[in-house]
C-alpha cells in the first residue's frame, strides 16, 4: 500500500512537470509578445527592450522555464502581466468561489443523477426507463454554455427565482451549480442506472425478496448502498470533467471563480496567469485521480492496490 | 518657426486670461444637481490595475480619472483644456517653458498637502524604467528624458521645483501637445509615501487627490468608491458612492439594467441585443449617442508588392463600400474618409475623400499593371464583428478584381504579424484600432502614419513613412501659442490630406458611443459620452432619486 502511494504521487509529480513543461513551451511559442502588450502603443523600442530585460524575457527558452519552476518550488507563480499583481493571490482569492461551485454541482449531479438511475434501473425496459436514458444523453450533450444562458432567462429574467449572476448568497449558487450538475448529473445517471441492475441480478437480492421483504426495504437497505458505492467513487474523477466546465459557467454567471480568471486571462493573453491556472487545475485533476484510485478498494474490496 | 509672444507683457497676459478660464470651470457645477446617492456599474474584465502610471486601457482609463488628478484637466464632457490642480500657468515665449502655479490647500486622500515636489516625482517615476509604464514616450520632449530612459538617470533634469507652489518644466523642443500630456492619467499626482508603502501594488492600493477614493476592492467581484469630502472642487462629487461589480457578462448586465438593478453597463450594449433595444422607444430614450475619438481603418503594407503602388492603394480605397460595412455593424459607426476622426481638433470636414467607384478602381488596378487583379491577404482580428467585416472587405476586393484570403487571428497576433515589415499586406485594424490618448491631431500621427512607428514591432503596419510629412509634423507641433490652435490644426488638416493622397491606409469608419443608462441618472447627456471618460464622467453626473 504505501509503495504503491508513493509509486502514484512520483507519477502524479511527473504529469505536473510534463503539464507545466508543455503549456509553459505552448505559450512560450504563442505569437503575442507578452513585453509589447506591457509597454503599450507609444512606446519606444527602446523601453519595450528594458521591460523585456527586466522580466527575464529575453532569456533562453531553457532559462526561463527553469527560473519558472525555481519559483513554483517556493510556491511563487509569478506576476501578472495585465493585472500587475501576484498570480498566486489572484488565484488564492478567488479559489474559495470555485471550490463552493464544485461543492454544489457535486450535491446537484449526486441528487438527480442518482435518483434518475435507481428509478430507471427498478423500471427498466419501461418507457420511464427510456425517457430519462434520453434525458441523461440530453444533459450530457447539451453544450453548458446554452444551458445556462436558458436557466439564467427561464428562471432568474422569466421568473425572477433567482439572482441575474453575481455571488454571495445561496441563491446565486444554485443555478450555476444546476448547470454544471445536468452535465454530471447524466453520467451518474448511466452508471447509477446499470450499477443498480448489476446489484439487482445479485443472489442476496433473490434471497430478500425471496423472504418476503417489502421491495422498498429491499431496494434502499439492500441494494443501493452496493450500487451506490462504485458510483460515488467516480467524483474524484469528476473534478477534471469540472475543471473543464468552469471556465465557460462562471463566466455565464459572473461567477468569481478560477474558471473566470482563465478566461479572462485568456482573451488578454496574460501568460502567467494562464500558467498559474491551469497548473491549479491539473493539480486538482491528479489529486481527484489519486483519491479516487486510493478510496476504491475501501469501497470495493476485490479492487487491490499493486 | 515665428515667435508669438514677444514681450512679458503678452505673457502675463496670457496667464491672467488663463486664471479667469480657471475660475469660471470651478463655478462650472450643474445647478440642477442633486447630492448623494450611489450607483453600480458593471464591467466583464477585472480591473486590471488603478495605477495612473500603469492603467491604460478604457475600463480603468475614466476609474483613475476619478481617483487622480493632473495639472490640466479638460471641461467636462469636452475637448477644452482647463487648468485643474494647476491654478495657472505660463509658457515661455519660445514655447519650450512651461510654469505651472499649484491649487493651495489640495490634499491626497491620506490627508496630505499635495506640492510641486509630488508632481516632480510623479513625473520622474513614470519616466524611470523600472516602472514600467506603457506611458513614459509621452513625456519625451522634457528634457533629460533620453538620460532616465536608458537608465543613466533617477529624475528628469528638465523638471525644477521653483517653491512648494511652483514646478517649471524645460523642453528640449517646442510641443504643442504637451498641456494634453499634463491632462492624461499618466502625468496624474501621486504620493511618493503611498507608493514606496505598498510598491508594485500601489494599483491595488491608490491613494490620489481626485473625488473619489478606493473604499474596497475584493478582487474579482467589486470596486467601491467613496465621496471624497476634501475634494477641493467644491459642490463635486455629486454621487456619495459608485460601486464597479466585476465578472458581468454585456448580455446579463443588460437584462439586470432592464430590471433595474444596475445604472450603466460598462462594456456597453451587446452587438446581439442593439437592435432591440434601439427599436424599444423607452429604451432608446436612455441611450446616449455621441462621437468616439476613433477611427476603423485599413493598412497596406506600403514596402510590399503590389501595395508599393500608389495607384494600387488608392484602387483598394474606391473598392470598399463603407457604407455597407456601416450597416453590418447596424449603425454603431459613421462612414470615414480620412485618418482623423470628426469630433477631433484638425478633422478636414472640406475633405471627399475617395469614392465608392468600381470601374475607376479597376483602371486604376489596370494602370498599375494588374488588370486582372492579384492575390493578396487580408488580416483580422477573429473577434464579433470583424471576421464579418473582413469578409464585406474580402467581397469589395473581389469586385474589382483582388483575390484576399482572410486571415482571422487572435488579437496578439495580428499586432504581431502588423509589427513585423514582411508580415501582413493588409489589416483590417477593428477590435485593435486607433483611439486617441488625448484630443489633439498630432496624436493620430506619430505611431500609427510617421516614421517612428515604421520598425519592427510599431504600430505603423503600412510602413508607410514621408520624411517630408515628419517634418510639417514636426512644424506644427511647435506652434504652442494656444492661441494660435486654429492655424495649427490646418496645418494637422493639410498633413492628413497629403497622406490620404498616398492613400496607405483605407479609412473606413468612425465608432460611436452608445452609453446607456438607468432611468435615474442625471446630468447633460455630454457627460455620459465624455470625450475622455469612457463610459461615464464618474465625477459629474448624479442620480435623481435622492432627497
Amino acid at each position: 500500500m504505501i509503495a504503491y502511494l508513493g509509486r502514484r504521487v512520483i507519477q502524479s509529480l511527473l504529469i505536473l512537470l510534463g503539464v507545466s513543461l508543455i503549456t509553459f513551451a505552448l505559450l512560450y511559442l504563442l505569437p503575442a509578445d507578452p513585453v509589447r502588450q506591457i509597454a503599450g502603443r507609444s512606446a519606444t523600442p527602446e523601453t519595450v527592450e528594458n521591460i523585456r530585460r527586466q522580466l527575464g524575457l529575453d532569456q533562453p527558452f531553457v532559462v526561463q522555464y527553469w527560473h519558472y519552476l525555481v519559483s513554483l518550488l517556493s510556491g511563487d507563480l509569478g506576476r501578472s502581466y495585465i493585472q500587475r499583481s501576484e498570480v498566486t493571490e489572484l488565484i488564492v482569492s478567488r479559489l474559495p468561489a470555485s471550490l463552493l461551485l464544485m461543492v454544489g454541482a457535486i450535491l446537484c449531479e449526486l441528487l438527480i443523477g442518482l435518483t434518475m438511475g435507481l428509478i430507471a434501473a427498478v423500471k427498466r425496459g419501461t418507457a420511464t426507463d427510456q425517457t430519462l436514458m434520453v434525458a441523461s444523453f440530453v444533459g450530457v450533450s447539451a453544450p453548458q454554455f446554452v444551458v445556462g444562458l436558458l436557466l439564467l432567462y427561464v428562471f432568474a429574467v422569466r421568473l425572477s427565482w433567482f439572482p441575474i449572476g453575481g455571488y454571495g448568497t445561496w441563491r446565486h449558487l444554485v443555478l450555476p451549480s444546476l448547470t454544471m450538475g445536468i452535465l454530471g448529473a447524466g453520467w451518474y445517471a448511466r452508471m447509477m442506472r446499470s450499477s443498480m441492475i448489476d446489484v439487482l441480478r445479485q443472489d442476496y437480492v433473490r434471497t430478500a425478496r425471496a423472504k418476503g421483504l417489502a421491495r422498498g426495504a429491499i431496494l434502499f437497505r439492500h441494494a443501493l448502498p452496493n450500487a451506490i458505492l462504485p458510483v460515488i467513487a467516480m467524483i474524484g474523477i469528476d473534478i477534471g470533467i469540472f475543471m473543464g466546465g468552469i471556465v465557460v459557467v462562471e463566466s455565464v454567471f459572473g461567477w468569481p471563480g478560477i474558471g473566470q480568471l482563465a478566461w479572462q486571462a485568456i482573451q488578454r493573453v496574460d501568460i502567467p496567469i494562464i500558467m498559474g491556472v491551469t497548473l491549479v487545475s491539473a493539480f486538482a485533476i491528479v489529486l481527484g485521480n489519486l483519491l479516487a484510485d486510493i478510496v476504491a478498494p475501501f469501497i470495493d474490496p476485490r479492487i487491490k492496490l499493486r | 518657426m515665428k515667435k508669438f509672444l514677444t514681450s512679458t507683457v503678452a505673457a502675463s497676459a496670457l496667464v491672467l486670461m488663463l486664471g479667469m478660464a480657471s475660475a469660471r470651470a470651478e463655478d462650472a457645477v450643474d445647478p440642477n444637481a442633486k447630492q448623494g446617492g450611489a450607483i453600480t456599474v458593471t464591467y466583464k474584465d477585472d480591473v486590471a490595475t488603478l495605477d495612473p502610471a500603469i492603467g491604460y486601457d478604457w475600463q480603468n482609463w475614466s476609474m483613475i480619472k476619478s481617483l487622480f488628478d493632473g495639472l490640466m484637466d479638460y471641461e467636462p464632457g469636452t475637448t477644452n483644456l482647463k487648468p485643474d490642480l494647476a491654478e495657472s500657468y505660463e509658457i515661455a515665449p519660445d514655447g519650450k517653458t512651461f510654469t505651472f502655479k499649484l491649487r493651495h490647500g489640495v490634499k491626497f486622500h491620506n490627508g496630505r498637502e499635495m506640492t510641486a515636489d509630488d508632481v516632480k516625482y510623479t513625473i520622474d517615476r513614470v519616466t524611470n524604467p523600472k516602472t514600467q509604464s506603457p506611458g513614459a514616450g509621452f513625456f519625451g520632449s522634457i528634457k533629460g528624458y533620453d538620460d532616465v530612459a536608458a537608465g543613466k538617470s533617477e529624475g528628469l533634469s528638465g523638471i525644477t521645483v521653483v517653491d512648494p507652489y511652483t514646478v517649471k518644466f524645460e523642453l528640449s523642443r517646442p510641443d504643442a501637445t504637451f498641456l494634453h500630456v499634463m491632462a492624461i492619467n499618466f502625468s496624474h499626482v501621486v504620493p511618493k509615501e503611498e507608493v514606496e508603502k505598498y510598491g508594485a501594488d500601489f494599483g491595488k492600493h491608490p491613494v490620489g487627490t481626485g473625488a473619489f477614493k478606493l473604499a474596497e476592492w475584493t478582487l474579482g467581484q467589486r470596486i467601491v468608491f467613496e465621496r471624497n469630502p476634501d475634494y477641493w472642487h467644491k459642490g463635486l462629487p455629486h454621487l456619495d458612492k459608485v460601486t464597479f461589480e466585476i465578472g458581468q457578462e454585456p448580455i446579463v448586465a443588460l437584462l439586470r439594467l432592464q430590471k433595474g438593478e444596475i445604472d450603466i453597463p460598462g462594456d456597453g450594449i451587446p452587438p446581439a441585443k442593439f437592435q432591440e433595444v434601439m427599436a424599444d422607444p423607452e429604451q432608446k430614450a436612455r441611450v446616449v449617442v455621441g462621437g468616439q475619438l476613433h477611427t476603423g481603418y485599413i493598412t497596406m503594407n506600403t514596402t510590399m508588392a503590389p501595395f508599393d503602388n500608389v495607384k494600387v492603394r488608392q484602387a483598394v480605397n474606391m473598392a470598399i463600400n463603407k457604407d455597407r460595412i456601416v450597416q453590418l455593424i447596424n449603425n454603431r459607426a459613421v462612414p470615414a474618409n480620412q485618418p482623423l476622426p470628426p469630433s477631433m481638433p484638425g478633422y478636414d470636414k472640406e475633405f471627399k475623400g475617395y469614392p465608392h467607384d468600381v470601374a475607376k478602381a479597376k483602371a486604376l488596378l489596370a494602370e498599375a499593371g494588374h488588370p486582372d487583379g492579384f492575390e493578396t491577404q487580408l488580416f483580422a482580428m477573429n473577434t464579433d464583428p470583424n471576421p464579418r467585416i473582413a469578409q464585406a472587405i474580402q467581397q469589395d476586393l473581389a469586385a474589382v478584381g483582388i483575390k484576399a484570403s482572410i486571415q482571422s487571428l487572435a488579437q496578439a497576433n495580428v499586432i504581431a504579424a502588423g509589427g513585423d515589415k514582411a508580415g501582413a499586406p493588409m489589416i483590417w485594424s477593428g477590435g485593435m484600432a486607433w483611439i486617441a490618448d488625448f484630443p489633439d491631431p498630432s496624436n493620430f500621427y506619430g505611431p500609427i502614419l510617421g516614421c517612428a512607428g515604421a520598425v519592427p514591432g510599431g504600430w505603423n503596419w503600412s510602413w508607410y513613412c514621408n520624411k517630408d510629412l515628419d517634418a510639417k509634423a514636426a512644424e506644427a507641433d511647435s506652434v504652442v501659442d494656444p492661441a494660435k490652435a486654429g492655424e495649427r490644426d490646418k496645418m494637422w488638416s493639410a498633413i492628413y490630406d497629403k497622406i490620404m493622397e498616398d492613400a496607405p491606409w483605407a479609412p473606413v469608419f468612425n465608432e460611436q458611443r452608445f452609453t446607456m443608462k438607468s432611468a435615474r441618472m442625471g446630468g447633460a447627456d455630454n457627460l455620459y459620452v465624455d470625450p475622455v471618460h469612457i463610459p461615464i464622467n464618474y465625477d459629474n453626473v448624479y442620480v435623481n432619486d435622492v432627497q
